[in-house]
């Protein structure tokens, strides 16, 4: 057994090396939350990017990630019995869950929202409610409750052996492809036709109307954006936790809004602020506290944030209108 | 509509008189479990055992002369639904229950089948205070309780680990805070030190930070109370952060899809588990039969199940009939030959000859150490 | 009538695709061996080909502005038709009630201990489903965690009686009480937030409580739960199971009868008529001089006390307790109710928990698709039938041209 040696004491010493440790710990912790942080900021891409078009809180979103991490799991399943080499599996396994993660999006916006365009605001909201828990017991029912087993497909990665304790290959894996997608969506968002469509319809959707801007085709790729790095996150997780089961959406889902709402809801820098903001506290709090307050202190942060400043970290505060 | 509630409550009233009008010439075992929703792979096992038993002792021409009816009810493993399954098939007039599968539908479910003084005998309900209370009397089990899981792992953990720091993680579950826990409390009276205790969440997206705190810990195990989703994640993840502590778990742990999950770093993974039992004709017969039946090899609680059916049937044929006292008689007095070895029960209602054995996981299989001990 | 055909087809095209990963492929890790489920997306094609049919011709009706009689919630439509028969003059409905009442009343006495069992857990999500309602149907505040005050129901019971000994009568009036305590509690802070913020906050609030019974193992016993609990004394006496459920069962009617009949008298008060303004429009309902935190207020304090009631005797009846009975899947299923019924309307919010409750209990073999339907149930009467089964009436007053009396 790998039972450590019986150290005595060794007062003169300890405190200095108590210290170091701790800067090396909470190093250590800062990472994680990172790695966490990014998961819950891809997540929280899509609430905040729908949120921005179209003012609803798309509560099934969850939902799109954990069938983005299933889709990945099946195809990733089918290719390995196939014989394929594992890099070449992951990048496949990926995109397919991103296609098909961003098709029902689409979907999803076509049957059970964009009927309700114009009704009172609860009723998209319930329909959303509606469409998680449909989609939850769907996968439950075509495959299966248990966890399924992930492929693992990383290599190790040797250069990280210098960042040694801080970074596995999947937590690098992770922050570079969020960081990846992340810039990606900005340079859309910014410089892309479809993008400043996107945000012409977000500021002023009569006016965006008015510019001949298409409403309704605009609000599918938003579905479709927010989608496709839900899976993004989907597959990054699955790989890193190297199990998919149908109900993981409804967690990270949850962690993911609170995300989003904390840096301000419709912000896109403010979901990925909020995302690396709560992934660290979370982090923290296990680190240093217990993880038996990680859940409880996302739920607190999040009606502590709505009540005092429902804008958020990034968010513009918006006048009423009748 | 009140009309259609009128129609819906004369249809309940018709159905409710027509039902006991039917002759009485079976005798029903009631099966109660998680036989449909997400726990359903944790209730199916045990129900196949017991339509597998039945199925055997009918090709026999039945106990006593009668044919045996299997009565099943679903409660999703949910207390609340519980409570409808025990009433359901106590008013279908069941002989005795084969369940309840989890442990909290079967404390909501005990105090009804207590009242109609019921016979049930759980395959897989583990909380140790449904018999070390003493308070069920008409309750049995064909399992280990948990106190023993943890008796044989702690001891293993002292004595032949001889561990100085031992870390604890659970799933906030009752199953796995009340493994963790009860380690703890052993092994804190031996003068061991507890250097971590808390929960992690199964759903979670990372288990980085918990496991980060665990290296700093310097714990020489690590004891898991939960099951073996989380157990894997927690391994993967410890051996990607280079932290080889050793893993200690309950029977939730000793599963092919933990090792399937986790490949090499499974590799020195401890878990107690009922001593193997598949030399054993009656556990081949068994396992036989479900494949042939099922198609599949038999899931969680199978055997058990199966053990605790045979013990029912034994112990109406011995007895001569379904007379609640005598039956308890005759389940406590008598040996029983199952797919577990020779099992009886003894006063609290726990099956005495249950054995339980530290596995470890050498070359990516679970193998049997000579760690053992026995129920009484 | 060619291009609802074609549009069917694509539709059902786009399906099969979009469904085929998840539906098509079923791995074997085990073995290593996949499976092709081929029938199964034919046969979901086929499906999807009739629903969008059926979809497409709904919303040329819906366009057309025309009653859906035939909907997939078209049974409800009827339903509603029906009940409004014997509701139309005052005499028939006083005799359909009275029949009603008195078929409830024989229930237990002649049908069996486990009728009159599922009928409880019925009638109690009755009782939730209307306490939700204030909030959600009358004044239209989305609460997502409205479990939360039923678990503070059932653990004050819970835990008085572990520690203190006090009996089921004594902790009814203070597992009311200590629910609304919460409600206020909750409901102070976000006086300010409305729409989804709200039901967010609320679903927060929800997970926080379930997470604290879960937590606090020293206090609730964690996921152990709490068992043991006594049933209702009856005049000093404690009864058997089966009478004890007997006695509950008419404990519960008796508490479902004096909600409907609160709610009823509620909804026509003042504080009702300003909760229903509040559903309307904010703006206009403080512009009118309603004090807005007191109304949200009381409909906070009003919904989560029926909560706090139900727990006390839920926990009464099924004797044993643990936080996996109050998760957001709870509080869905039971805002789906109110959703259901139709926002608002006793008679309707009645009947769907009815449905919810009893349909899975009677028909256990679908009891699989039960949250699946629960899911689609609710898109789709959000798409066709937004005021749900039974549409929520409003007392109309008249002002009489002459006198200008209220009618």
């Amino acid at each position: 057994m790998a039972s450590a040696p019986f150290c005595p004491l060794r007062p003169g010493r300890t405190a200095a090396h108590k210290n170091g440790m701790d800067v090396q710990y909470f190093i250590e912790l800062f990472f994680s939350g990172l790695t966490r942080g990014s998961i819950y900021a891809l997540i929280a891409l899509g609430y905040t990017l729908v949120y921005g078009i179209i003012e609803l809180i798309n509560f099934a979103h969850g939902e799109i990630y954990m069938l983005g991490a299933f889709t990945a799991l099946l195809v990733a399943g089918v290719l390995g019995i196939m014989g394929f080499p594992a890099g070449g599996i992951l990048v496949v396994a990926a995109l397919a869950a991103i296609i098909w993660s961003a098709a029902y999006g689409f979907t999803l916006e076509k049957v059970a929202y964009k009927p309700l365009r114009g009704a009172p605001r609860l009723s998209p909201l319930i329909s959303a409610i509606g469409m998680s828990i449909f989609l939850q017991n769907y996968v439950l029912l075509a495959q299966t409750s248990e966890y399924l087993p992930f492929p693992r497909l990383l290599p190790d990665m040797e250069f990280l052996d210098y960042i040694d304790n801080i970074m596995g290959p999947s937590d690098f894996l992770i922050l570079v492809c969020s960081m990846l997608a992340m810039v990606a969506l900005t340079l859309f968002i910014r410089y892309t036709k479809m993008g400043k469509a996107m945000r012409a319809t977000a500021q002023n959707r009569k006016m965006a109307l008015l510019l001949g801007i298409n409403a309704d085709r605009i609000i599918s790729l938003t579905f479709i954006v927010g989608s496709a790095l839900a899976a993004l996150g989907g597959v990054l997780i699955a790989s890193h936790m190297g199990q998919v089961n149908f109900s993981i959406g409804f967690l990270a889902g949850l962690k993911a809004f609170t995300a989003a709402v904390l840096g301000g809801i419709g912000s896109i820098p403010g979901a990925v602020v909020g995302g690396l903001v709560l992934g660290i506290a979370e982090s923290f709090t296990t680190g240093y506290i217990s993880g038996n307050y990680e859940d409880a202190l996302a739920f607190a942060l999040l009606i502590f944030i709505l009540i005092f400043r429902p804008d958020g970290i990034l968010g513009k505060a918006k006048v009423q209108k009748v | 509509m009140k009309k259609g509630i009128s129609w819906l409550a004369a249809a309940l009233l018709t159905t409710a008189l027509a039902a006991p009008a039917l002759a009485e010439d079976t005798i029903k075992i009631g099966v109660q479990g998680a036989h449909s929703g997400d726990l359903a792979s944790y209730g199916v096992p045990s129900l196949n055992a017991a339509k597998l038993v039945i199925e055997e002792a009918n090709a026999k021409g039945g106990i006593l002369g009668k044919k045996v009816e299997l009565v099943a009810q679903d409660d999703q493993c949910k207390p609340e639904l519980a409570t409808n399954a025990a009433t359901k098939l106590i008013s279908d007039g069941v002989a005795a229950v084969m369940g309840p599968i989890c442990s909290g539908p079967t404390n909501a479910a005990l105090p009804m089948f207590e009242s109609a003084k019921l016979i049930s005998i759980s395959p897989t309900a583990t909380t140790p205070a449904l018999t070390l209370e003493g308070k069920h009397p008409y309750f049995l089990r064909t399992v280990a309780h948990d106190n023993a899981q943890a008796e044989l792992t702690s001891s293993y953990i002292k004595d032949v680990m001889k561990a100085k720091k031992v870390a604890y993680l659970h799933d906030n579950g009752e199953y796995g805070k009340g493994f963790a826990t009860q380690n703890r409390n052993i092994l804190e009276k031996a003068g061991i030190e507890t250097v971590l205790f808390e929960a992690v969440t199964p759903d979670a997206v990372d288990f980085s930070s918990v496991v980060r705190k665990l290296r700093r810990a310097k714990a020489d195990v690590l004891v898991f109370g939960g099951y073996q989703p989380t157990a894997s994640k927690l391994v993967q993840q410890m051996r990607r952060d280079r932290v080889d502590t050793p893993l200690m778990g309950p029977d939730g742990v000793k599963d092919e899809t933990f090792l399937k999950m986790t490949g090499k770093d499974s590799e020195g993974v401890l878990a107690s588990y009922p001593k193997d039992t598949s030399s054993l004709e009656m556990y081949k017969k068994a396992r036989e039969a479900h494949v042939k039946q099922f198609g599949t090899e038999p899931g969680f609680g199978f055997y058990n199940a199966y053990a605790a059916m045979q013990a029912i049937l034994k112990a109406i044929e011995t007895s001569g009939g379904t007379d609640t006292a005598k039956l308890l008689e005759a389940l406590k007095s008598n040996e029983v030959e199952t797919p577990l070895g020779k099992l009886s029960f003894n006063k609290s209602g726990d099956a005495a000859g249950l054995g339980l054995s530290v596995y470890v996981v050498k070359g990516g299989k679970f193998v049997e150490t000579d760690h053992t001990i026995t129920l009484h | 009538m060619m291009r609802p055909v074609s549009k069917a087809i694509l539709a059902s095209i786009w399906f099969m695709i979009l469904t085929f990963p998840v539906m098509g492929i079923k791995l074997n890790t085990v073995e290593q061996t996949v499976e092709w489920q081929f029938d199964r997306i034919i046969l979901l094609g086929v499906a999807i080909f009739f629903l969008s049919l059926l979809w497409n011709w709904c919303f040329s009706r819906k366009g057309r502005g025309l009653p859906l009689i035939a909907l997939p919630s078209g049974m409800g439509a009827t339903l509603g038709r029906l009940c409004s028969l014997p509701l139309r003059d005052s005499r028939s409905r006083a005799v359909s009630l009275t029949v009603l009442l008195l078929v409830m009343l024989v229930m237990p006495l002649v049908s069996s201990f486990y009728q009159t069992n599922i009928m409880i857990l019925a009638l109690l999500y009755v009782m939730l489903a209307l306490g939700l309602n204030i909030a959600v149907g009358i004044a239209g505040q989305l609460v997502l965690g409205y479990v939360a005050f039923y678990a503070v129901g059932a653990y004050a019971y819970a835990l008085l009686n572990q520690f203190f000994g006090l009996g089921f009568w004594a902790c009814l009036p203070v597992g009311g009480l200590l629910a609304v305590l919460f409600g206020l509690a909750l409901g102070f802070p976000v006086l300010r937030l409305r729409g989804d913020y709200l039901a967010i906050v609320t679903l927060g609030f929800g997970e926080i409580v379930r997470l604290t019974l879960l937590n606090w193992t020293s206090l609730t016993g964690g996921s152990g739960g709490i068992k043991n609990i006594p049933g209702p004394s009856f005049f000093g006496k404690q009864l058997s199971i089966e009478d004890n459920t007997i006695f509950i069962y008419y404990l519960v009617l008796l508490a479902v009868i004096l909600t409907i009949v609160v709610i009823t008298r509620l909804k026509n008060s003042r504080v009702g008529l300003a909760l229903q303004a509040l559903r309307e429009d904010e703006i206009a309902c403080e512009a009118m001089g309603i004090d807005l935190a007191r109304v949200k207020l009381s409909a906070f304090a009003l919904s989560s006390c029926w909560a706090g009631f139900a727990g006390v005797i839920f926990a009464a009846k099924s004797t044993f307790i643990n936080p996996a009975s109050f998760t957001f899947m709870e509080s869905a299923m039971i805002l789906s109710m109110v959703v259901l019924g139709g926002m608002g309307s006793i008679v309707g919010v009645v009947i769907a928990a009815l449905i919810l409750i009893l349909a899975p209990e009677y028909l256990r073999a679908f009891s699989d698709y039960r949250m699946l339907i629960f899911g689609a149930i609710m898109v789709i009467m959000m798409i066709f039938r937004p005021q749900g089964l039974v549409t929520g009436e409003r007392r109309k007053y008249r002002i009489n041209a002459l006198k200008g009396e209220q009618a």
